[in-house]
């Protein structure tokens, strides 16, 4: 299978540092569409600032480089002027859920027909390792010096609760899981949140001595499990992988459509 | 040729105007005195297949705006002074990406949520300062409703024209004084479209590359060509850079492509100017208690004239120059500080002539208003 065909490799080499778990995701993302099927022409990629977001100039898509946390207020105006065109959404943790999280919570309520992948990797590591909203009280990081007192929180159960009709958590170590989650978080009608746990050996497992990208990879395969498994019930502490929700639910695109015919027929009546 | 006679508000006034010139795509948030904007587009646009949303903030509006541009739609956000200040990043990226939109502000008296309810002229220097950066923009105003409908549907011709965000200044006695709009019949006032891209499918297809006319045809997403936007500078195929010539020349275009071509932009109107010895200087709302003076004094032989200002940014610094050329007295007759008059001084050249007449109350300027400070600047005492 050739991924090769969707890099723009004039634009290579990439920004992101050796160990970063975002190439991992990129690869996961690019066989997941090659798995679909999916014409190039009919992908729209819609990314806000940060490491993660250097995504979209790599991939030969129509590609929107936009402003810090407001990727998926752009991809909306895409989605909903042009329904048929495939909206994939990549965002750090920083830019998905601190400037962007109202954007986020609105899009899940919406249910409009948009995959948004969380590469959650704990930090902003663009501007230099600050913390960020999933870095969790007791980390460091250059703003917290002496360990971060904000407490994180839970991007699927929050997903979920804002309306997301497809919801799922994955890491960049269970590659194969990965690609699967994605064709399935990208087939699926409604707002997709796909959280993937990626490393920052550079900036977060540095400061808070998690070793290298290998070793902060060997965190991921020994610290998650399934949704719903024994383990899980043994040490609680374990994070949980796999598709929390996926249910059918009144898609935006489709609703306005609706309403766009009510308008008319209301119109040729009179 | 036939035309259909509205009653209307000044905000609907724009909204006719925007549909007059093809607008498909709408996003914006409520906020007084633009609302109406809002509300009438939710119930017009979906009857003409054309989509209205109403986004959780001012910054995902503008934002959505510019994706929904990129499929190839004309589109529009309305919003006032602080939704205003919300949208200066996305304008920014919109100037910076050469994405076509038009972005009505009904002005409110501020700084901070000011007043909701009453006039002010004071977003002038935010339309043309607000976002960061070195820039060109685009910025026109009306003071009465036809001319909020000429003028809208011509911010949506140069949106296209110039790839640029055009923004729309109108101050709430506009927005909402209601009287007569005439519309013209579909095709009387000639419109801008997008201009598309030449190039085939397989060929090379660069975004940034202005044709010899300085325009760039763009292409659809979703169309055959795949490109990078970004608000970051960028090359000719949209991909960021740092290459100072590249910065340099992507600067000057995005500047040039404005200032060069001011003398077409600015439009004007001008009342007994010929033989004035007091040019008043004016827009929007205020211009109309101006004119009411200028023709009241004129009966008295008085020798004012107006020269009401349409495009306040590229500010018309020539059309100024030579209008008050012979003119004793210069007054600027304005709702906020002085934003225009500053404009004024830099642009004639003897600025010691040139004075303010203002409110900056949240109150209507009356002809009364100016003629009290009138005397004063004309040595007739008060």
């Amino acid at each position: 299978m050739s991924i090769k065909k969707y890099i723009r490799s004039r634009f290579f080499p990439h920004i992101w540092c050796p160990g970063c778990g975002h190439g991992t995701v990129l690869n996961g993302l690019l066989r997941a569409l090659d798995g679909l099927g999916i014409n190039k022409n009919s992908v729209v990629m819609v990314s806000g600032i940060g490491c993660s977001s250097r995504i979209s100039g790599y991939v030969d898509f129509h590609t929107l480089h936009t402003l810090h946390g407001r990727a998926l207020a752009f991809a909306t105006g895409v989605k909903l002027s042009r329904p048929e065109l495939k909206l994939i959404v990549p965002m750090g943790d920083g830019d998905a859920l601190a400037i962007g999280g109202n954007h986020f919570i609105h899009a899940a309520r919406r249910n409009i027909d948009i995959t948004a992948i969380v590469m959650n990797n704990r930090v902003y590591g663009m501007t230099g390792g600050q913390y960020s909203p999933l870095s969790g009280e007791g980390t460091l990081s250059t703003t917290a010096p002496l360990g971060n007192i904000d407490q994180m929180f839970d991007v699927a159960a929050l997903a979920q609760a804002a309306g997301a009709s497809f919801v799922a958590r994955t890491t960049s170590y269970h590659v194969k899981e990965l690609s699967k989650v994605l064709m399935k978080a990208i087939s699926h009608k409604g707002f997709s949140v796909v959280e993937v746990l990626s490393q920052c050996p550079t900036y977060f497992g540095r400061k808070n001595k998690q070793g290298d990208a290998v070793s902060m990879m060997e965190g991921y395969k020994s610290g998650t499990t399934p949704i719903g498994s024994k383990a899980k019930q043994e040490n609680p502490d374990l994070i949980e992988r796999g598709i929390f929700v996926e249910r059918q639910s009144p898609e935006y695109c489709e609703e306005y459509a609706k309403i766009m015919d009510k308008a008319q027929k209301k119109k040729a009546k009179a | 040729m036939s035309s259909t006679v509205k009653f209307v508000q000044g905000n609907e006034a724009c909204v006719e105007g925007a549909l007059y010139a093809g607008l498909e795509f709408f996003a914006g948030y409520p906020i007084t005195p633009s609302t109406e904007i809002a509300e009438h587009l939710a119930a017009r646009l979906p009857r003409q297949g054309g989509k209205f949303i109403q986004m959780e903030d001012e910054i995902a509006s503008m934002c959505a705006i510019i994706g929904a541009s990129l499929t190839g739609c004309k589109v529009m956000t309305a919003t006032s002074g602080p939704g205003f200040s919300l949208k200066q990043e996305a304008l920014g990226y919109a100037v910076m990406a050469e994405i076509p939109c038009v972005v009505v502000s009904v002005m409110r008296g501020g700084p901070s949520t000011g007043l909701p309810t009453h006039v002010s002229q004071g977003d002038v220097n935010q339309a043309r300062w607000g976002t960061h950066g070195d820039h060109a923009i685009i910025c026109m105003t009306a003071s009465n409703n036809q001319d909020v409908f000429a003028t809208t549907v011509e911010a949506f011709n140069l949106a296209e024209t110039y790839r640029t965000p055009v923004i729309l200044l109108f101050d709430e006695v506009v927005g909402h004084m209601r009287e007569k709009l005439e519309m013209p019949e579909p095709g009387a006032v000639p419109l801008v479209g997008r201009l598309r891209t030449s190039v085939k499918d397989g060929v090379n297809y660069h975004p940034y590359l202005p044709r010899e006319d300085g325009r760039l045809p763009m292409s659809d997403f979703g169309g055959v060509h795949r490109y990078n936007v970004t608000g970051l500078f960028h090359d000719m195929w949209g991909f960021p850079t740092d290459n100072p010539t590249v910065v340099r020349e992507l600067l000057r275009h995005l500047v040039d492509k404005i200032d060069n071509n001011a003398a077409q932009i600015c439009k004007y109107k001008e009342f007994h100017l010929e033989d004035a010895e007091c040019v008043l200087i004016s827009y929007g709302s205020s211009a109309r208690s101006a004119l009411h003076l200028v023709e009241e004094r004129r009966a008295l032989g008085d020798k004012l004239g107006l020269l009401e200002l349409q495009t306040l940014w590229p500010f018309p610094e020539a059309v100024v120059r030579e209008k008050c050329s012979r003119a004793k007295h210069v007054v600027v007759v304005e709702m906020n500080m002085g934003q225009v008059m500053a404009q004024v001084k830099l642009a004639v050249d003897k600025p010691g002539r040139v004075y303010l007449v203002n409110r900056y109350d949240g109150v209507f300027i009356t002809p009364n208003d100016i003629m009290n400070i009138l005397r004063l600047i004309q040595g007739k005492g008060v």
